[in-house]
């Protein structure tokens, strides 16, 4: 199951490679969700700090909002990039192939949930830099930063997966995924977001039973899509 | 079949006398409340609906659960969940809708971002996007597993979700809003009122769910029929079909002919005859996979 996971990962990061599609659309398309939150709440705001008397306030709101702000990005490019995941399998018979491949169904969903959690990780480095930028704040515990960025990545990639296969042989797909995609996500909102408040505060312990919970549902959900994938698969 | 519609009917006349006992006893016998006043006849109808819309989650829940299970894997099943989960949205959002107008009096605020209250609109989402899912049209089979497995996912999300909401208030903030008048005394008239809104809603909900079911099933046989209609129809188009490549075709399309045409008629049986043992129908297999079900 491990091997097949790398083997479809590998592939998945190698079209990615190639085509450029993530790096080309869907980090442009984080960083202007940064930039346009920055907009709708902290007008007049510039990173040089020379913001009028007016606007301080709102970039009082944009610093403490900063954390939720980031995670509300990740949570839209996290479902393009599920998106782009299928559209790689839609296109000339590629769903057919895997399902005759002999792959373990298992390990598929794992390796194509591997490769759409190293590109959002990667994503969320470079969105993390522009936020810190544009929003001015100064990430205080880092590894604790990180280590919330690639549960709550996993937990939402295992979800948009899963659902990503549910919904990808349907006519309807591309309405359906958010539909189904975005209440699930929420408590991974809720928690990375604050978690991320800790790690910009300075208070790295409040942040322990978030991480657990980011932790679970990252489980419970790698567990389902694992199990789950095989059937998708065959319905196609 | 006859039992069943007759235990429907005498759970939807149960449910509507027992309704309509609630709203009696409810407006006119019971008194108003010491502290909420005439608010507080909205105790017999908001936390019914709640129980309601969680109870029917539950048995989407339980009966997907059945569905994926093989050994009890059954359409039916899947009929329930559908059923089950589309009641309980409507009940989430009557339980909003009525709490939402409780609080508006009570609290100051239409809403608040209590555990309780963002788990149910977050529950409402998520359903919704359920029965969407559900309603995208498919093969009754595919169809099924893949809702069994989407209120799965949506169900395992419900304390996952609950858990967060109720942390993020305790760490963030006090909650604005004291929802301890939420365990507030009920006695004598009202204890009894409440207990009958929630038996009548139950029944209503048994009720609801019994006619769901019963067009569900309904609408899996006119599909199954349906498909068997499109298919014979399309065997008799490939026959034609045949019939013009084997050269036939031109005297069925000379009717002006009657001399010819009986004996053409004749060849063309014998020739469907001899065609029809091997020939089989484009798509037909999918088709009759379908209509199997």
């Amino acid at each position: 199951m491990w091997r097949d996971a790398l083997l479809v990962a590998g592939k998945d990061l190698r079209i990615e490679l190639r085509s450029k599609v993530a790096v080309n659309q869907v980090v442009p398309f984080a960083v202007i969700v940064v930039l346009l939150f920055g907009l709708a709440i902290g007008q007049s705001v510039s990173p040089s700090g020379q913001a009028l008397p007016g606007a301080l306030a709102n970039a009082g709101i944009l610093r403490g909002a900063a954390a939720g702000l980031f995670w509300v990005a990740v949570l839209l490019s996290t479902l393009l990039a599920v998106q782009r995941s299928f559209a790689v399998e839609s296109a000339d018979g590629a769903r057919d192939g895997l399902r005759l491949s002999g792959l373990d169904p298992g390990g598929i969903f794992l390796g194509k949930c591997g490769a759409t959690m190293v590109l959002l990780v990667a994503l969320e480095a470079v969105l993390a830099l522009v936020a810190a930028l544009v929003y001015d704040v100064h990430p205080a515990a880092g590894a604790l930063l990180v280590a919330t960025c690639i549960l709550a990545t996993a937990g939402l990639v295992f979800v948009g997966t899963t659902y990503g296969m549910l919904s990808s042989g349907t006519r309807v797909r591309e309405t359906l995924l958010p539909l189904l995609f975005f209440p699930v996500g929420a408590p991974v909102l809720l928690a990375a977001t604050k978690a991320f408040d800790a790690g910009l505060s300075g208070t790295p312990g409040a942040a322990t039973s978030w991480i657990e919970l980011l932790a679970v549902f990252a489980v419970a959900y790698g567990a389902v899509g694992t199990v789950a994938f095989g059937p998708l698969l065959e319905d196609g | 079949m006859r039992n069943t519609s007759l235990l429907l009917r005498a759970t939807g006349l149960l449910a509507v006398a027992g309704l309509g006992a609630t709203v009696w006893l409810g407006i006119w016998v019971t008194p108003p409340d010491e502290h909420m006043g005439n608010l507080v006849r909205l105790l017999y109808i908001h936390p019914p609906a709640a129980w309601v819309a969680f109870l029917a989650y539950g048995v989407a829940f339980l009966a997907s659960l059945l569905y994926l299970w093989p050994r009890t894997r059954d359409l039916r099943l899947d009929r329930v969940a559908g059923a089950s989960a589309e009641v309980g949205v409507v009940f989430t959002a009557l339980t909003l809708l009525s709490g939402s107008i409780w609080g508006r009096p009570t609290w100051g605020t239409w809403w608040t971002w209590d555990p309780l209250l963002t788990t149910t609109a977050l529950l409402f989402v998520l359903y919704l996007g359920y029965l969407a899912l559900r309603s995208v049209p498919g093969d009754p089979v595919v169809r099924a597993r893949r809702s069994a497995i989407g209120a799965l996912i949506a169900f395992i999300d419900v304390p996952i979700v609950y858990f967060s909401v109720d942390w993020w208030r305790s760490l963030h903030q006090p909650p604005t809003v004291d929802l301890a008048t939420r365990q507030m005394y009920v006695h004598g008239s009202m204890a009894w009122t409440m207990l009958l809104g929630f038996v009548a809603m139950t029944l209503l909900y048994c009720w609801l769910v019994g006619h769901r079911y019963r067009l569900a099933t309904l609408v899996a046989i006119a599909e199954s029929e349906g498909a068997e209609v499109a298919l014979a129809e399309r065997r008799a188009e490939a026959r034609s079909d045949r019939l013009v490549g084997a050269g036939l075709g031109r005297l069925a399309d000379v009717p002006s002919s009657p001399a010819l045409e009986p004996a053409g008629a004749a060849r063309a049986e014998t020739m469907v005859e001899t065609l029809g043992s091997e020939w089989r129908p484009e798509g037909g297999a999918g088709l009759a996979g379908s209509s199997a079900s």
